[in-house]
């Protein structure tokens, strides 16, 4: 594994990338209890431990550049700039939620900060993230799009359809593939016969490379020379992050085939707990300072659960608005 | 530029089908700069149907794309782009291959808008050749119209003449939201006449093709063409069919064709499509709920046997409905 280096990132951003993370995180165990309450219907993918991956990427982008997303996609929302607020009344089904209660935990989009949605379908995202790319190069806004999906979205032939086209047209778009290494339960070595998915660059023609997604600051190093290069026309960019997450496929434990000692051993390399590190070493960051970050995430999070529970329900006369652009 | 109107058609120069689609995509392209072209063989070839022919000459390379053989991408292509404003006009070749990506319609395309709250807009259109006889076999000759109308937030239109062909395009295009355009490919080379300018066929308005008052038959895509063989024979015996044609699917113009039903008291639908849960059975569904008393005799449906479509070409002929068939099931249906 490479040593954290935060060589071009100011203590701005760094900070941001810490308590992005801190979000991310509080916000993840934060619905996985809710739904273990049954306060929220339906299933939630917790993103915890994933984190530093989508913070690592999205500290490159600004609000006109396009995300897709994935049924594990909190996190990508909360990294491109979304409102906790607006997600947990998603999540209660409320009127006040990002889709108005009619999409849940699967669907969040705020197409104003491109976020073209999460995603219920393994694989759903990259043909679209091809067509957001192609719109920036007819455009010629300088835009990019990345597509986050598990390492279980590059068996559908979506993903290599996406691949090979985005190649093929030098789209700008970036192709990060989280990989926690489960496809649901299976893990991966019951899903592909090729250990590193970076290698599947070789069959677009572009460039593929493997970074620790549990260091924010190699993920945003690596992230940066890939948006960098789509940006200057010169196509798409596989990337591969190797991850972890915390909790079982749907919910926070219940069930969870996975050896335990892999899962502690994981723990141990907690991307948080990393940045940490390096902010406390650089004295960015003090303990004092760090607790009260997480403090007033953790506040931040309470009072996004009370807006949501409190938000309404949407009016049964929701039901047929917005099936068609009238 | 003026809109011409349906009144407007009678004695206008005669083009085929095609080529009255390829001057809706002229036109647009011409009046909306966001309007793109993409799919297999669609710039270089101009389709291997020729609907796009020309179009890379007037347009250039920015304007429509080549493709490769990969639906799911082209599709994807679509959403992602309209998502960001633009038009994109997308071909799947033939309607067989939606199969392919199926995903990209079924579960993006047709529900981001619904799934974010109402805030994605899906201008877009996908071009589909459908329709047997053209010795093609199983998966290269269905008409799969029904399954597309049944996914709440696409639109499916399938016009039957040159004039609704271009109509129907130039609305598909200008349309905010996903539209299939199926070409059925024994129209493509008929011809009729077609306002030279800008024209526009309303998305749900379907158009009373043959005025009659002895039964009504709602007809699709070539399946109109054989219903007016069919009542040009009728006529003879004395019985005189109305014919309507939906042209657009979905939205249906349930209107005009219950006025039609109240007036002749009968009524056939005929579709090529298998007759199992086709478009008929939504339309018969609906007249019996809203017209059963207007009705002198049950209402009768027409279409495709339950069998994929055979290539040998005596079975294909046999598989497909006709204008002896529709002539025989309304003799039958009136005089006993």
């Amino acid at each position: 594994m490479t040593t954290p280096t935060t060589t071009q990132l100011d203590s701005e951003q760094l900070l941001w990338m810490y308590r992005t993370m801190v979000r991310i995180r509080e916000f993840e165990e934060a619905a996985g209890r809710l739904a273990e309450q049954a306060r929220i219907p339906g299933a939630v993918h917790l993103y915890a431990g994933e984190e530093a991956v989508a913070v690592g990427v999205c500290s490159n982008l600004d609000p006109e550049d396009t995300i897709t997303s994935t049924h594990r996609g909190h996190g990508h929302c909360i990294a491109k700039g979304g409102d906790v607020k607006r997600m947990f009344a998603e999540l209660f089904g409320k009127a006040d939620g990002y889709c108005h209660g009619k999409g849940g935990s699967m669907h969040i989009a705020d197409l104003e900060i491109g976020i073209l949605g999460a995603n219920g379908i393994v694989g759903g995202g990259p043909p679209i993230a091809v067509g957001s790319a192609f719109a920036a190069k007819y455009k010629k806004n300088g835009r990019v799009c990345v597509c986050f999906t598990g390492d279980g979205a590059t068996n559908e032939g979506t993903w290599h359809e996406s691949l090979n086209l985005a190649a093929l047209w030098k789209l700008p778009v970036i192709f990060v593939i989280e990989n926690n290494h489960y496809g649901e339960f299976t893990p991966q070595s019951g899903q592909g016969a090729i250990p590193r998915l970076s290698d599947r660059a070789a069959s677009y023609g572009i460039p593929g490379v493997t970074v620790d997604g549990q260091d924010v600051v190699a993920v945003n190093e690596a992230a940066r020379e890939a948006i960098a290069r789509a940006r200057a026309g010169d196509g798409p960019t596989l990337i591969e992050a190797d991850t972890y997450r915390y909790y079982n496929h749907t919910g926070m434990s219940e069930g969870d085939p996975r050896p335990a000692e892999e899962r502690a051993a994981w723990r141990e390399r907690d991307p948080i707990t990393i940045l940490r590190g390096v902010l406390t070493e650089q004295a960015i960051l003090s303990g004092e300072s760090a607790e009260r970050v997480e403090q007033e995430v953790r506040r931040e999070i309470e009072e996004a659960i009370k807006f949501g529970e409190a938000s309404p329900y949407p009016e049964l006369s929701e039901l047929l608005t917005d099936v068609y652009t009238e | 530029m003026t809109t011409a109107t349906e009144a407007t058609v009678t004695g206008q120069r005669e083009i085929t089908y095609l080529q009255a689609i390829n001057e809706a995509l002229h036109q647009e392209m011409e009046r909306d700069p966001t309007v793109f072209v993409a799919g297999v063989d669609l710039a270089a070839r101009g389709d291997v149907f020729g609907t796009t022919r020309g179009i890379l000459a007037k347009f250039g390379s920015e304007r429509i794309m080549d493709t490769p053989i990969s639906e799911n991408a082209i599709v994807g292509l679509a959403v992602g782009s309209a998502l960001q404003g633009l038009r994109p006009v997308v071909s799947v070749m033939f309607i067989d291959f939606i199969g392919v990506c199926f995903d990209v319609i079924l579960n993006q395309m047709a529900k981001n808008k619904y799934m974010f709250g109402g805030k994605a807009r899906l201008p877009l259109v996908v071009l589909a050749n459908a329709g047997a006889g053209g010795g093609m076999a199983a998966q290269h000759s269905q008409s799969l119209e029904a399954l597309l109308c049944h996914i709440p937030g696409l639109k499916v239109v399938m016009p039957s003449s040159a004039a609704d062909a271009k109509g129907l395009m130039t609305a598909a295009i200008r349309e905010d939201n996903p539209v299939f355009f199926i070409q059925h490919k024994r129209c493509s080379r008929m011809r009729g006449p077609v306002p030279e300018g800008e024209y526009v066929v309303p998305l749900g308005s379907a158009k009373v093709v043959r005025e009659g008052r002895d039964i009504t038959i709602v007809a699709t895509a070539y399946m109109v063409h054989e219903a007016l063989a069919a009542a040009e024979r009728l006529a003879e015996r004395g019985i005189e069919a109305e014919i309507v044609d939906p042209r657009s699917l979905q939205p249906l113009d349930t209107p005009t064709i219950l006025a039609s039903v109240q007036k002749t008291h009968r009524v056939l639908t005929v579709h090529e499509a298998v007759q199992f849960g086709g478009i008929g059975a939504e339309i018969t569904a609906q007249i019996a709920a809203e017209a059963f008393d207007y009705l002198d005799a049950p209402p009768i449906r027409l279409g495709g046997p339950w069998s994929p479509v055979p290539y040998s070409q005596p079975l294909e002929q046999e598989w497909i409905v006709n204008a002896n068939d529709i002539h025989d099931a309304v003799v039958k249906l009136i005089e006993g």
